[in-house]
């Protein structure tokens, strides 16, 4: 037997598959980040619902907190540790602070991939005036 | 308890401990970029060196095994699958193989029952386990191209990513949103972990090198589980550190700093298991498709295989024997083919 041919094109499409990254990233300088821009209308607003960088990794948390909590008890409102109160809303209360959703919210998606059913459903109020 | 189970628990709970602690001592570098090259290395070096030997080993009869009616006279009926004669039939033999895990379809286990009499019964779940866990882990694997490929280009061209994803996360539970691969994963791991400590024949078999590679790949999903859905880390900063190692353009140590132990104890977890990969049964991977006893059709009976190291016989046929000696032979009166 003699398949020493069809092992190696087996194991160079193997190799390559796993390269594949290498070759595709080489020289490209993505390592800096998404760099999301806080819109001036969140400065002015103040604080946002939990501390930035609690925010960047728990703010689905409290999206999925706030939907269950409106859509099942019918409770709307939501206080936080220091007493400010925010009415529970994706478009209403987020995107009435970050009203830049394009540079805000998009950017950081798109740049770790991550696509967010909601706007099935649910609208940016700037995209609809 | 086993020895060789406790053997491998005590060496992932060092491995464990080296990965969470020593990562954080400042060694962030080298456990987030130098290691992951050096495994990828090892892994892709480790592969082809054992594929190359199996490459070389001579494979001079047909030793499929047959599970089934060969090819025979015209009114018997052949099993073309289980007994194939054709390459067609040995590629969808292999087929089933590789995607479904026939062979182990046919599972069974032996018991004693009323005291004296031994039974065979199928056993149906260390398959089912199997493919649990295969699939799932090669879902798990396909999902994390999101972290190694810009987003433009998982757009565009790698879109199976993204239906992979959607389908994985098809129940639409919680936020961030729970893909079920992931916890397949690492049930199904535990069930086949549990087959080799609960059942007694089958722990009897079972070595190290069996008890390890479970272990560790457990190992794996719980902190990547643990990671999205209970610690819940910074997505964006490891996608940087991601991106900075395939692009050779290393994210800042900053960034590096800001990520938790737990991404390094599963990127430890990840190179360990890529570098123990080639010098390991793992290699069952590359294993399924040269095996000649699944990739050999049984056609020994139509087609004359000739050893390829016979070594070469000088012969000395009739005709030269008779032009050598011809002039004695019709001296001595004896037949001849051809007269001078
Ligand atoms: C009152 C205005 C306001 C509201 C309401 C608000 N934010 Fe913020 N958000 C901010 C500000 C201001 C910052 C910047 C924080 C800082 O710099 O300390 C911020 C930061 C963030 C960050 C971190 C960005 C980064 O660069 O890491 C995320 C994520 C975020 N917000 C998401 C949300 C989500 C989701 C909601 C709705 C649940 C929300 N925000 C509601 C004002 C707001
Ligand atoms: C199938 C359509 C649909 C999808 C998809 C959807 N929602 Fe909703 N959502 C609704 C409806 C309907 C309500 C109820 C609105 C109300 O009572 O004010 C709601 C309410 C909410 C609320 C509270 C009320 C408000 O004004 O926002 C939050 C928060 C919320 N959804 C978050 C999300 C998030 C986050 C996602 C994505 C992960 C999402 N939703 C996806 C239909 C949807
Ligand atoms: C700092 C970057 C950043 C910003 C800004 C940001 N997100 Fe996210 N978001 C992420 C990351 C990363 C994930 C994915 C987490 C994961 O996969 O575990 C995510 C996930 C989500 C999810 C869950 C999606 C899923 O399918 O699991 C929702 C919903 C969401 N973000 C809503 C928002 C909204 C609304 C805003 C703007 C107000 C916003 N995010 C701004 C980084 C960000």
């Amino acid at each position: 037997m003699n398949d020493k041919i069809k092992i190696i094109a087996g194991l160079i499409i193997f190799v390559a598959i796993c390269l594949s990254p290498f070759f595709m990233g080489l020289g490209s300088d993505s390592n800096k980040g998404p760099d999301p821009v806080i819109s001036e209308t969140a400065k002015k607003k103040g604080k946002c619902i939990l501390e930035k960088t609690e925010m960047a990794k728990q703010h689905m948390v409290i999206l999925d907190q706030w939907r269950n909590s409106v859509v099942r008890d019918a409770q709307r409102v939501y206080t936080t540790k220091d007493g400010k109160r925010f009415d529970m809303s994706l478009s209403n209360t987020c995107l009435d602070c970050h009203d830049n959703k394009k540079e805000f919210c998009d950017r950081c998606h798109d740049y770790a991939s991550v696509t967010p059913y909601c706007w099935d459903c649910h609208i940016n109020p700037k995209e609809v005036k | 308890m086993n020895l060789n189970l406790l053997f491998s628990l005590a060496a992932i709970l060092v491995l464990g401990c080296v990965g969470y602690f020593v990562p954080n001592a400042g060694l962030q570098m080298f456990f987030g970029v130098i290691l992951p090259y050096i495994a990828v290395l090892t892994f892709l070096c480790g592969v082809i060196w054992r594929v190359m030997k199996w490459a070389k080993s001579p494979v001079p009869f047909r030793i499929p095994t047959t599970c089934g009616q060969q090819q025979s006279l015209p009114w018997i009926k052949q099993n073309k699958i289980d007994n194939p004669s054709t390459t067609t039939g040995v590629i969808i033999r292999m087929f089933f193989e590789i995607f479904l895990f026939r062979s182990l379809f046919r599972n069974t286990k032996a018991e004693i029952k009323d005291g004296d009499k031994i039974s065979y019964e199928w056993e149906i779940f260390l398959w089912v386990g199997a493919l649990a866990f295969h699939y799932s882990f090669l879902t798990v694997l396909v999902r994390h191209l999101r972290f190694f490929f810009e987003d433009t280009l998982l757009k565009e061209k790698l879109f199976f990513v993204g239906i992979i994803e959607t389908l994985d996360g098809f129940f639409q539970i919680g936020l961030p949103i729970v893909l079920i691969s992931g916890f397949v994963l690492l049930a199904a791991v535990l069930f086949l972990l549990s087959r080799r400590v609960l059942n007694p024949q089958v722990k009897y078999i079972s070595l190290a090198a069996d008890y390890f590679p479970l272990l560790l790949i457990a190992g794996i999903a719980a902190t990547g589980l643990w990671m999205r859905y209970i610690e819940r880390v910074d997505v964006t900063a490891i996608k940087q550190i991601t991106l900075g190692i395939v692009s050779f353009n290393w994210t800042s140590i900053d960034v590096m700093k800001s990520v938790s132990g737990t991404f390094y104890l599963h990127l430890f977890f990840i190179c360990t298991l890529l570098i123990y990969f080639p010098f390991s049964k793992l290699m069952h991977a590359a294993g399924v498709f040269l095996s000649p006893t699944r990739n050999l059709a049984n056609n020994s009976r139509m087609v004359r295989h000739i050893n390829p190291w016979n070594p070469e016989v000088k012969v000395h046929s009739y005709e030269s024997y008779e032009n050598d000696f011809r002039e004695k032979m019709i001296e001595a009166g004896l037949p001849v083919d051809k007269e001078s």
